[in-house]
This record gives structure tokens, C-alpha cells and sequence, in this order.
């Protein structure tokens, strides 16, 4: 859940804004009149989502040498599915513009968890969590991420 | 360019086309460049006979990671202090999402002018995939 480093790098940033399809300037070229204005390249607004690539803990990635539950030529068996928990909200507090080329580490904390009853009588089950992006030199806080869960009910079989 | 808070009113609103026809391989993409890898996003093998979708679906930050840039083509590069949503239906290939952001608020604070923004993604059937809030500085 803690990412030790995460490197805010060009070269993600880049492929990041082509995934979201942005192609504004400001995103990979460090000339541009944006980027001489904020100090550099800046991370679009959703960029820390990619500081999984720097977790560890990540389920979400293969790891050389162990299963991994999607399919090759078949499917492997495993069924992640059965302890889906869906990603309901996500909230971004922005301190100030992330830039190209610096260094940040995560703090993270379980937040609330609370229930809901749907309008069939099936219970929601919701799980907050807070990841704080500090600039690892200096501890500065830079964004604050909220991310809400929800277990859905147990289908009725 | 930033917005100002002389020019701006609450009800103002920008509409974009924000992806037309929306591709396996963007979310491929997104998959790569984000670190979720979860099959549910690439894999249709898995999705569909073992998680039982009918196909692979966008992860709900590539749709908000979408969203994000009618917020900034709108307000300014590095101008958002908060941006937050909530995910409401998922987000398929082939789908066309149109976004609106709309001024519900301009406030002065400490002597900083910003713009509390709602914003909501639909897809080609007008069905909200994301809705939520956001907070820009503005220029006074």
C-alpha cells in the first residue's frame, strides 16, 4: 500500500497523457509557454494512479514466477471476481502542480468504512483510503488521494 | 490560459466530445501506462468466461483520467485544486463519452479567487459513467 519511491518521470508523464488521450504540451515538452510558467513538465491531474507501477503490494500485476489469474490459451482458474470489491469514488486534493522529475513517496491510512441498504434490501459495504503524495526529500505534501470501495451484495443464486 | 473570475459566471458551462468510439487498445494503454493489469481491462478470455462480463471494460480512472482534461482544457494547466468523482456505470469499447463541466460557484478566499465546478461524463446513450466536483484557482 506505501510506495517507498515513485519517480515522476517524463516518459510517464507522456505515456500517461496518451492514454487519456490529452495531447496538451504541457504534458512532454518542457518549453512549451505552460511549461515555462509552472517550472517544468506537470503530471495531468489523475497521473499518481500510475505510482502502482512503483508498489509492491500491487495484486494488479503480473510478478515473474508467480500465478497470475488472467488467461493464456485458457483460463487459469483463479476467479478474483468472488472478492470484487468495485471502486465507487475517487477524490484528488491538489496542493500544488506536480512536476516531471520529482521524487515522491506515499503515506497511506485505512479510512471510514460505513454500510448502505440498496433499493432490493442488498447490503453495500464501503471502504475509504487515503494516500498522501509527499515529495520524499522534504516530506512537502502534494496531493491527497481518497479512494471510496464498495463490496456489492452477494448475488442471490 | 487560465480563466478569471471577472469574466466567469455561475451556470457557465463547456461540453466537450471527450472520445469517440473508444478502443481496446486505449485501454490497453491506460492498463500499461497505469499498472492496473487487472484482467477485467485486456483479457476477454478471462472477463468474459470467467468473470462473466459480456467484454472487457475501461478501468473507471481512465474515464475519470479522461474527464480530467475537459477540467483543464477549460481552467488552465496546473489551476485544479480538487477533482473528485464518483463511478456510476462502467465504460465499454465502442463507447462515445461526452463531458460537461458546468460553474457553480466563484468565491474569493485569502484574497484567491476559484470556481467550484460540477462535471459529469456521459456515454452515447446519455447515461452518466462519472459525475462529481472540482475546485480551480482562477486569475481575479
Amino acid at each position: 500500500m506505501t510506495i517507498e519511491r515513485f519517480p515522476v518521470e517524463e516518459g510517464h508523464i507522456m505515456l500517461f497523457a496518451r492514454a487519456i488521450g490529452d495531447t496538451n504540451p504541457v504534458y512532454s515538452n518542457p518549453d512549451c509557454a505552460a511549461a515555462r510558467e509552472l517550472g517544468g513538465i506537470i503530471a495531468p491531474p489523475t497521473f499518481v494512479a500510475g505510482g502502482s507501477q512503483f508498489d509492491d503490494d500491487v495484486a494488479v500485476r503480473p510478478k515473474i514466477g508467480q500465478p497470475w489469474f488472467g488467461s493464456g490459451r485458457t483460463p487459469s482458474g483463479f476467479n478474483r471476481e468472488a472478492a470484487g470489491l468495485l471502486h465507487a469514488e475517487q477524490h484528488f486534493e491538489y496542493h500544488r502542480p506536480l512536476l516531471a522529475g520529482e521524487v515522491l513517496t506515499t503515506v497511506f491510512r485505512e479510512g471510514e468504512r460505513w454500510e448502505k441498504t440498496n433499493r432490493s434490501g442488498g447490503t453495500l459495504k464501503f471502504e475509504e483510503s487515503v494516500t498522501e503524495y509527499r515529495v520524499k526529500a522534504t516530506n512537502e505534501l502534494v496531493v491527497t488521494a481518497r479512494m471510496i470501495k464498495v463490496m456489492p451484495p452477494k448475488k442471490e443464486s | 490560459m487560465a480563466l478569471s473570475a471577472s469574466t466567469l459566471k455561475v451556470g457557465d458551462t463547456r461540453t466537450d466530445m471527450l472520445v469517440d468510439n473508444l478502443t481496446r487498445t486505449q485501454i490497453v494503454q491506460y492498463a500499461g501506462v497505469s499498472g492496473d493489469y487487472n484482467p477485467l481491462h485486456s483479457d476477454e478470455v478471462y472477463t468474459t468466461q470467467v468473470a462473466g462480463y459480456p467484454s472487457v471494460f475501461a478501468h473507471g480512472m481512465l474515464t475519470m483520467g479522461i474527464t480530467g482534461k475537459l477540467l483543464t482544457d477549460w481552467v488552465g494547466d496546473g489551476r485544479l485544486t480538487k477533482f473528485g468523482v464518483r463511478f456510476s456505470t462502467q465504460v465499454w469499447p465502442g463507447d462515445t463519452l461526452t463531458g460537461t463541466a458546468t460553474i457553480a460557484a466563484i468565491r474569493e478566499e485569502g484574497g484567491q479567487w476559484f470556481a467550484d465546478l460540477t462535471v459529469e461524463t456521459v456515454n452515447q446513450d446519455g447515461k452518466s459513467v462519472v459525475s462529481g466536483t472540482a475546485t480551480a484557482r482562477l486569475d481575479a
